[in-house]
């Protein structure tokens, strides 16, 4: 069996605010497997982006390790590190706020391309023009500014700047909360493809237990800090044992059809 | 039965960028009296601006065809007084420098010619109606102090304040997470069940109006795509779009697309 592409053990962070102490995490441990989804589920101020940004070193914790491809990736600092981040990249929920909306689609690609060095600058417009076909979008698109093209594809934008530097998993923070749910199924459809082709891990953070159960192995469910229950995804949604999980559960909108 | 609001061939229009954009075709519906009447549509269908042309908030510069009437109330509806509004976002409708008692005293001041000290009176009362914990100590809070799903109950508070005909609720769940939602639909349904208010919730989440409503309007594209009673548009839509919209739903009880995906590897 070859080892699991992220550990995640004992993750510990407080943070003060106004004089009170908060514990944004206590004794968070999982693990993630290459190709595999986990989903972290939980209500807000569970912890689940603190999770996603301790993972992504752009917060400390007080305690706790984390090994990403065998190494310790905490005490990783300088080009080592940055060498890590570009094998594990993050999309958040709203690319207009996450891109320059007046960059063209071309320069949000040709950014990770250049700033990691994957590519000489002539080379650059054929990578460019192979992200944007694997995700699914025109090469029209490349002289576009962010702020001219629709939701759906913003978000395939995102996808395919996370995928130029080729990583090992993908952090996706509410990646599709925030889209109309025709373009949503689309996005989860080539989330997937891409998952299958090129083996991709995604840590998939939502508050929407029918997207989880629907394209997640795995789930971890958070409450106050805590991992509270973890299994395969199906399972749990079928079956919760913690009181969150249940909670959750009963508090996801079902279509009635009442007869 | 007369409806509590009716619209006739609704339009809304304006000028972006020197082009005009109709926003709304065309709209004939009703409200009816203590009905629970859900619009649902994705980005771009007209279902805020509905909202806000029905509450008459649109800016003055916006081009409005056609008619809303109020049969019952012989006079022209004041905003708040006869409509309470709900917005997404209770951070932004909020006002943040004043205390949660000052902002619902002053609708209950406003609309309903009680003193101050009614007033205070009066919001404490609504903090209580929207379960609130402590509300006394809360009348004393700034918004800030409080969770989101607290801020909800706040703006929800004010919304009633005056005791409106009709309720609006755009999207007023959607910024909080699928408990807290729960928790506000809930609240919601008692407050109107209370009131005899009619409510107009607007959502783009299909299964979460199949919950709250009596009857679903189902807009795209600014246009009223269909309108019936809850049960026959879940079950038997007449509209390829509804139905594509109930296709889209990811309820716990469908097939995962990754069982699929993978169903289709090994086939």
């Amino acid at each position: 069996m070859t080892a699991p592409l992220l550990v995640a053990s004992g993750l510990h962070k407080r943070f003060s605010r106004g004089g009170k102490t908060v514990v944004a995490l206590d004794n968070v441990s999982f693990e993630i497997g290459q190709g595999e989804t986990l989903a972290l589920v939980g209500p807000s101020g569970s912890g689940k982006s603190t999770v996603a940004r301790t993972i992504l070193r752009l917060i400390e914790p007080d305690a706790g390790n984390i090994h990403f491809e065998g190494e310790d990736f905490l005490a990783q600092h300088g080009a080592r590190l940055r060498a890590g981040r570009a094998k594990l990249q993050m999309v958040f929920q709203d690319p207009l706020a996450a891109f320059n909306p007046r960059a063209t689609v071309a320069r949000v690609l040709d950014d990770p391309l250049r700033i990691h060095d994957l590519a000489d600058r002539a080379h650059r417009p054929k990578i460019i023009a192979s992200l944007l076909d694997r995700v699914g979008l025109s090469p029209n698109l490349r002289d576009r500014a962010i702020h001219e093209i629709s939701g759906g594809q913003r978000q395939r934008v995102a996808i395919a700047r996370a995928l130029a530097t080729k990583p090992a998993l993908m952090v996706l923070d509410e990646a599709v909360s925030a889209l109309d749910v025709s373009v949503r199924g689309q996005i989860l459809e080539l989330l997937l493809d891409l998952q299958e082709a090129e083996n991709i891990a995604y840590l998939f953070i939502s508050h929407d237990l029918g997207v989880v159960r629907s394209i997640a192995h795995r789930v971890a469910i958070m409450d106050a800090g805590r991992i509270v229950e973890t299994g395969p995804a199906a399972e749990v949604v079928a079956n919760p044992k913690s009181a969150i999980g249940k909670a959750l559960v009963a508090a996801t909108p079902k279509l009635l059809r009442k007869a | 039965m007369t409806p509590r609001v009716f619209l006739q061939e609704l339009g809304v229009s304006y000028r972006s960028n020197g082009t005009e954009v109709e926003a709304l075709r065309d709209i004939s519906l009703e409200i009816r009296t203590g009905e629970r009447l859900a619009i649902i549509g994705e980005s771009g269908s007209g279902k805020s601006t509905l909202a806000l042309a029905i509450a008459g908030l649109l800016p003055a510069s916006t081009r409005i065809e056609g008619r809303i009437d109020w049969p019952e109330l012989g006079r022209v509806p004041q905003n708040g007084r006869d409509i309470g509004f709900v917005f997404q976002d209770p951070a932004s409708s909020l006002n943040p420098v004043l205390t949660i008692g000052e902002q619902i005293a002053e609708v209950a001041r406003t609309h309903l010619g009680l003193n101050w000290r009614q007033s205070y009176k009066r919001a404490e009362e609504l903090l209580h109606r929207v379960h609130l914990p402590d509300p006394a100590s809360a009348l004393s809070a700034f918004p800030h102090q409080l969770s989101g799903g607290q801020r909800q109950r706040v703006a929800i508070a004010e919304a009633i304040a005056a005791r409106p005909a009709l309720l609006i609720a755009d999207e007023a769940t959607s910024a909080l997470d699928t408990i807290v939602q729960a928790e506000i639909v809930t609240l919601i349904q008692e407050l109107i069940v209370q009131d005899g208010m009619s409510l107009l919730f607007i959502s783009h989440d299909i299964a979460l109006a199949s919950e709250i409503a009596d009857r679903i309007a189902v807009f795209r594209y600014g246009r009223l795509v269909e309108i019936a009673d809850t049960n026959r548009i879940v079950t038997a839509p007449t509209e390829a779009y509804t139905r594509q919209l109930l296709d889209a739903h990811m309820g716990l009880d469908v097939e995962p697309l990754l069982r699929k995906a993978e169903a289709g590897k090994l086939s």
